[in-house]
This record gives structure tokens, C-alpha cells and sequence, in this order.
């Protein structure tokens, strides 16, 4: 079965139409890259996976581990094992980092009908997996993103990823505005994340995050709808060509 | 928004007082009327002191001036309210068995059982807290635990009716010395009427050595509660104290107005904290407490310090504005507040600093957060005197809206006569966003789980400033306020 299974997916925000029948499979173990200009829809497509809630399905499917995902409420889904890696994380201030992500975690565990996390297990695998992203622990004190650098906001999702061992991670632009050291420390952390269960849709605008993540597929996204779909290669030969080939490719004159 | 969003909010709209049970006690309840017989009756029940009687019966004569004059009824404050009608209240109810009691063994059951469903009982609470507390029901203090540990320590913790018998010199002496008779049209009232409160004298050079606590609670129907609290701290003393409120749950309205007098004198430090947790009223907003509250401390010696602190979540109408005035040289006033209102509730409450002496220092941080179809204002007056060199003042108001029915306002007033003052003031207005939700609910967490831990983080600070024993049922009670029925 597969993890995720997209079917000619339209979705409007506004009644502006941005999704026009998007069709993707994601496989246990995989990572699909969606390339794309900006306005293309991708990180719409990241959204309404997650269910926000502004956006409104109009046609098509979406099943995850064979269920109707567009059912179920955006924290449902993420108990479920969705997560996403927000292209602007946002703050909550006065909630620390370590509450919520106790209250985040045994959500979940509750969920799977497990008891509460225990206060130095909690601790422990804290600490192991803010080091997968070089992340200081003592951001663990500070209130959620709060005064956090635009490279910590980034690296605090991955970290979040790594104490959440989703099945299905989706990464918005996670690299838009991180320096080159940044970038791959976060490719690194990703890497280490890989999972033969655990499927990653990565959004990027650039290639150069797929230089360090290596996709197993790559899609490139036009007008709310993917347009090609290849292996690796295809994000370098994009970034040569530019999207305006694939434009001219899409759209037969 | 988005629909789940207002379905919670609505349900916390909704969530339904705890307290709203009532007690079967018999009770020995006055007449409603105020009149001077009923000032005399209310000093006979509690066997004051000739002096007493005449403190009463002169502030008396003087409310009953403005008893009548409209004008004289302070009709500033943000709220919508019919006034309350002073002839149809009771001014005196008292559970019948006995007017006093000598010790805890003597108290009826079910009163002891009323106030262990308030979660106070108040056997354990001696050994396991290390609290003092008195329990004031109707217009009777009840038990006063702890008295003879604090006792060894020279403090002296008991109702003010005790006080006034006992201690009569202190009382005299400093009460209305913060708060005179005349200062305010509910403050007047509760001179001639009120029935009990508590009293607390920290000898000089004694850090008290536990908690105090004081639990009110109105029973009666139609009865209103006025007490009265002194605490004075004498040279390099140190109390801390907190007051909790509840009532049961009725159809009309019922008037509170209590005063709280603190005096602290050189190097002293008060610290009083409220949980006020009264009746807010149903959700169509009938009923619920009139909490009209005068509480104002005199940092009367150089180098003292006193610190308000309040988590108010109950009542229909709040009218409350703990005040300092810094007359001590270095003398430091605080003043840290959440406020939440929900349903039809309103709250028009702050604080005023009046800087009299050399170097003071005030500091207000105050937290609104409105839901449902309520209001909340923050109103803050700091005012440094012409000859309060270096006077310092930092102000912060937040306020956070949940929904979109709700309101909230925030009206500082600032008056500086003298050039060396330093004064600031911030204030934001936020509401919990659509996008702060989303990212909660990205992680796995419910709209109720996101809505507490949210508020939670606002109030965070203030939160902080309770005494530890407190703070976790500060924490619960907002909790309980923001339940609502999600499933």
C-alpha cells in the first residue's frame, strides 16, 4: 500500500483555484523532491495535506495508509503521522520549547495507547536529537521559535521531525533563507532520518538542497499541476535549463 | 476564523461554574434595608467595641448622603450594569449554630464540607501545606488554623471582628488609615456594613513563617458580602498572603464590595495575592457577583515593598484597582494581573501608583484575555508627586482576544509632576491567531490542548508570581475556566 496517494487534486483558497488536479504517489522510504516557480502551488499542496483549514478541497482524493485523509482534522493527521516542516514557523510566546513538545509527544503516545512519556526519557532523547541538527539544548528553555534566528526556526523543525518519527515528513522551502553551513547541517539531519517506513516531500524552490538530500523522485510543478516527474538528474538539468522550459514543455502551443 | 476555532470558544463560552453549589446551613440572615439600625444590629451580632460602633455609625452618616446623590456613584468604568439596590440586599448572614468559633472542632460539618469541596480542607491543609487559612462564609470567619504556630512567631492572624475585641489599640489605629470612609462610594458602604475579613500583624524584624490564606465564600440569597482585611507589617517584616473567592450560583445579582487595607512600614514586604473565582453568572448573563473592591497599600516606611498580585476569573462585574502608594524613600509597589472574562462577563480593573517618596519604583503587568461576548478593560493611573524625585515606572498591558465577539480596552493615565521621572509604558493587543492554532494542531495537539497551553503562555509570567503553593491551582482553575466540551 502506499503512504501517500494523491488523485487529480484541485483545492482553491478564496476561490482562487490553485491546486488543478495534482496526482502523486509517495512510497514507504522514498524521498520526492516537488520542484517549482514561485505561485506554482507547492507549498499550497503541503497545506492541504496538512488540512489547514483555509483551503478547500474541491475534486480528487487523498489516501494515506489507505484512508481518506481529507477526513480527518489537522491534528488527527498529525497524530497519525503526518508532519510538516513549516516554511515560517511561528512563535508562541511564554509555551516553552520543552512543554510543547512534551504535550506534542504524549498527544501522540496517548494516540497509540501508550503511557506518558517519563520526565528523563523525555530528557535524553531530547538531547540525542537536538544534536542530529546541532541545535543548543538551552533553546529547549525559550518560549516556542520565540527570538529564535531565521537557521534556528529551520533546524527547531527538524529537530521537532526527529522527536515526532513521523511516517510521512514534509519539508516547506526548509531551506529558503539558511546559509550554505546551515543548509547542511539540516541536509545531514534529514539524511540521518531516512527510514525504510518513513516517507519525506520535500518543497524547494533550489537544487541546491537536493545536492545534499538525494531524491529518489523529482517533480516539477507548473500551474498546480506537476508537469514532469523524473530521478535525481531532473533537479540539475532544471537547474540549467530554468523553469521556463518546462513551461514550454507543458504547454504545447 | 475557522470553524472548529469558534465551536471551542463557544464552548468555553459555555463551560459551567464549578461552585455553584450552595450549602445547607441554617442561617441566622438580617432584614434587607440599610438603615442605622442595621449598622447597629451588624455591630451588636459581633459584640464590637463602643468605638467601633461609633467608626461605623459616622461613616454612616456620611454614606447616607451620598447613598442618594447620584453623582456621587462612580460611573467611569467601562461597564453596563443596572446598580445594584442597596435597600434590597441583607447585610448580615451568618450560619446559625454558633456566631464564633473557638476551635475547628466546634465548626459544623457541612461547613467543614462546603469548604473541602472548595478543595480546602482545612484539617489536612494544617499539616500538609504548612497553610494558615481562615474561611469566611457569608459574613462569619470560620476557622482560623495555625494560630498557635504563628502565635510562637508574635504574628497575629485572625477575623477582624476578633481583632477589633482583642487588638483593639492596632485596629484603631490603622484602620481606614489607607482607605478612609469617604474615599469611594463602595468604600463608604463597606464602612458601615462590613461584616468580616481578616486581620494580620507581623510584629517587627518576623518573616512570617508560612502562607497565609483566607477563603471567602457568599451562601445566602440576596446577601451581599462586605469584608474588610488590614495586614500591617512592621519594620523588616515579611508576609505574604492570598485571598481565594467562590459563591454559589444564582439568579440575581450579588454585591461584594470588600476593602483591603496593607500597610507596610520601613524595609517591610508585602505580598497579597487573589484568586477570585466568584460567580460570573449564567451564560445568558443573569446573575453573578458584583465585585466591587477597594484594596489600596501604603508603603509607609523607606525601603518597603508591596506587591498585588491576582488571577480574577469570576464575577459579572469587576470593579478593582489595588493601588500603592510609595510614600517610603526607595519604597517599591507592584502590581501583576490576569484577567479573564468569558461569556457575558466584565471587568474594568487596574492599578493605581501614586509616587510620593525619593527613588520609587512601580511596576505593572497587567494580562486581559477576553472570550465569549465579554469586556475587558485594564485602567492604570501612575502619578508621581511634585517632590518624588527619581520616581520609576514600567507599565505593560496585554491583552489577548479569543474570538471575535469579545472586547478588550486599555485606558493609562499618567500624571508626572516632577522632570526626573522615568516612566514607560507598552501595550499590545494580540488574538489567539488562526496560525498559532494551526502549528499546535500540526504538532498533534487538540483545540482545547492548544487554546490552555496558549493562554497558559500569556499569563506565564504573572502565573509565576503566585506563591508556589498556589500556582498549580491557579494553573487548574484557568484550566477549568478554558474547559470546554471538546471530545
Amino acid at each position: 500500500m502506499a503512504l501517500l496517494e494523491v488523485k487529480n487534486l484541485h483545492a482553491s483558497v478564496e476561490d482562487t483555484n490553485i491546486l488543478k488536479g495534482v496526482d502523486l504517489t509517495i512510497d514507504g522510504g522514498q524521498v520526492h523532491a516537488i520542484m517549482g516557480p514561485n505561485g506554482s502551488g507547492k507549498s499550497t499542496l503541503a497545506s492541504v495535506l496538512a488540512g489547514r483549514e483555509e483551503y478547500e478541497v474541491s475534486e480528487g482524493s487523498v489516501h494515506y495508509l489507505g484512508e481518506d485523509l481529507l477526513e480527518l482534522e489537522p491534528d488527527e493527521r498529525a497524530l497519525e503521522g503526518i508532519f510538516l516542516a513549516f516554511q515560517y514557523p511561528v512563535e508562541l510566546p511564554g509555551v516553552s520549547m520543552m512543554n510543547f513538545l512534551k504535550q506534542a509527544i504524549n498527544s501522540k503516545r496517548e494516540h497509540q495507547g501508550q503511557e506518558e512519556i517519563k520526565a528523563a526519557d523525555f530528557m535524553k532523547l531530547m538531547r540525542e536529537r537536538a544534536e542530529l541538527v546541532s541545535l543548543d539544548p538551552k533553546l529547549m528553555r525559550r518560549s516556542v521559535n520565540e527570538g529564535f534566528s531565521g537557521g534556528e526556526k529551520k533546524r527547531n523543525e527538524i529537530f521537532q521531525l526527529a522527536m515526532l518519527e513521523p511516517k510521512l515528513a514534509i519539508l516547506d522551502e526548509t531551506d529558503s533563507g539558511l546559509d550554505i553551513d546551515a543548509l547542511r547541517v539540516v541536509a545531514d539531519g534529514v539524511n540521518k532520518l531516512r527510514a525504510e517506513d518513513r516517507g519525506f516531500l520535500i518543497i524547494t524552490h533550489y537544487q541546491r538542497l537536493l545536492d545534499y538530500i538525494v531524491p529518489d523522485v523529482v517533480h516539477v510543478m507548473v500551474d498546480g499541476k506537476i508537469v514532469k516527474t523524473g530521478g535525481k538528474d531532473l533537479a540539475i538539468e532544471l537547474e540549467e535549463k530554468g523553469y521556463d522550459w518546462i513551461r514550454g514543455e507543458a504547454v504545447p502551443a | 476564523m475557522s470553524t472548529t476555532q469558534t465551536e471551542y470558544l463557544q464552548d468555553v463560552a459555555d463551560a459551567d461554574y464549578e461552585h455553584g453549589w450552595t450549602t445547607d446551613v441554617e442561617a441566622d440572615t438580617a432584614d434587607p434595608g440599610l438603615t442605622e439600625d442595621t449598622v447597629r444590629m451588624i455591630s451588636a451580632k459581633k459584640e464590637e467595641p463602643e468605638w467601633l460602633l461609633e467608626w461605623r455609625l459616622k461613616a454612616f452618616r456620611y454614606f447616607k448622603k451620598i447613598m442618594e446623590d447620584s453623582s456621587q456613584y462612580p460611573e467611569w468604568a467601562h461597564l453596563k450594569y443596572v446598580k445594584p439596590n442597596l435597600q434590597e440586599i441583607s447585610y448580615y448572614s451568618a450560619p446559625k449554630r454558633k456566631a464564633r468559633y473557638d476551635s475547628l472542632d466546634e465548626v459544623d460539618d457541612e461547613l467543614l464540607e462546603t469548604f473541602e469541596r472548595l478543595g480546602i480542607p482545612l484539617q489536612e491543609q494544617k499539616q500538609l501545606a504548612g497553610v494558615a487559612v481562615d474561611a469566611v462564609m457569608d459574613s462569619v470567619s470560620v476557622a482560623t488554623t495555625f494560630k498557635e504556630e504563628l502565635k510562637k512567631a508574635g504574628v497575629i492572624f485572625c477575623s477582624i471582628s476578633e481583632a477589633a475585641r482583642e487588638h483593639p489599640d492596632l485596629v484603631r489605629k490603622y484602620m481606614g488609615s489607607v482607605i478612609p470612609y469617604t474615599d469611594n462610594y463602595f468604600a463608604s458602604l463597606n464602612s458601615c456594613v462590613f461584616s468580616d475579613g481578616s486581620f494580620v500583624y507581623i510584629p517587627k524584624g518576623v518573616r512570617c513563617p508560612m502562607e497565609l490564606s483566607t477563603y471567602f465564600r457568599i451562601n445566602e440569597q440576596n446577601t451581599g458580602q462586605f469584608e474588610r482585611t488590614l495586614i500591617i507589617a512592621e519594620d523588616d517584616s515579611y508576609v505574604s498572603y492570598l485571598e481565594g473567592c467562590t459563591a454559589p450560583q444564582r439568579d440575581e445579582n450579588q454585591l461584594h464590595a470588600a476593602v483591603v487595607e496593607l500597610i507596610a512600614h520601613d524595609n517591610a514586604e508585602i505580598k497579597y495575592s487573589t484568586i477570585q473565582n466568584w460567580y460570573p453568572g449564567s451564560k445568558e448573563g443573569k446573575g453573578g457577583i458584583y465585585n466591587f473592591v477597594t484594596k489600596r497599600g501604603l508603603c509607609k516606611g523607606d525601603d518597603s515593598k508591596i506587591s498585588w498580585t491576582q488571577l480574577e476569573t469570576g464575577s459579572s462585574i469587576t470593579w478593582k484597582y489595588p493601588s500603592v502608594i510609595l510614600k517610603g524613600d526607595r519604597s517599591v509597589g507592584e502590581f501583576y494581573s490576569v484577567a479573564f472574562t468569558k461569556g457575558h462577563q466584565q471587568a474594568d480593573t487596574g492599578t493605581k501608583m501614586t509616587h510620593i517618596g525619593n527613588d520609587t519604583k512601580s511596576t505593572i503587568i497587567s494580562k486581559g484575555i477576553s472570550g465569549g461576548r465579554s469586556d475587558n478593560s485594564y485602567r492604570g493611573l501612575v502619578r508621581v508627586n511634585k517632590n518624588a524625585k527619581n520616581a520609576r515606572n514600567f507599565s505593560q498591558c496585554d491583552s489577548m482576544l479569543l474570538g471575535d465577539r469579545c472586547g478588550a480596552h486599555t485606558f493609562p493615565y499618567i500624571e508626572i509632576d516632577n522632570p526626573t521621572a522615568q516612566v514607560e509604558h507598552e501595550a499590545t493587543t494580540s488574538k489567539v491567531g488562526d496560525d498559532q492554532l494551526f502549528y499546535c494542531h500540526q504538532r498533534g495537539l487538540n483545540e482545547e490542548e492548544a487554546i490552555k497551553m496558549i493562554v497558559n503562555g500569556f499569563c506565564k509570567e504573572i502565573l509565576a508570581k503566585l506563591p508556589m503553593e498556589f500556582a498549580v491551582e491557579a494553573r487548574e482553575l484557568l484550566a477549568i475556566e478554558l474547559e470546554g466540551s471538546v471530545g
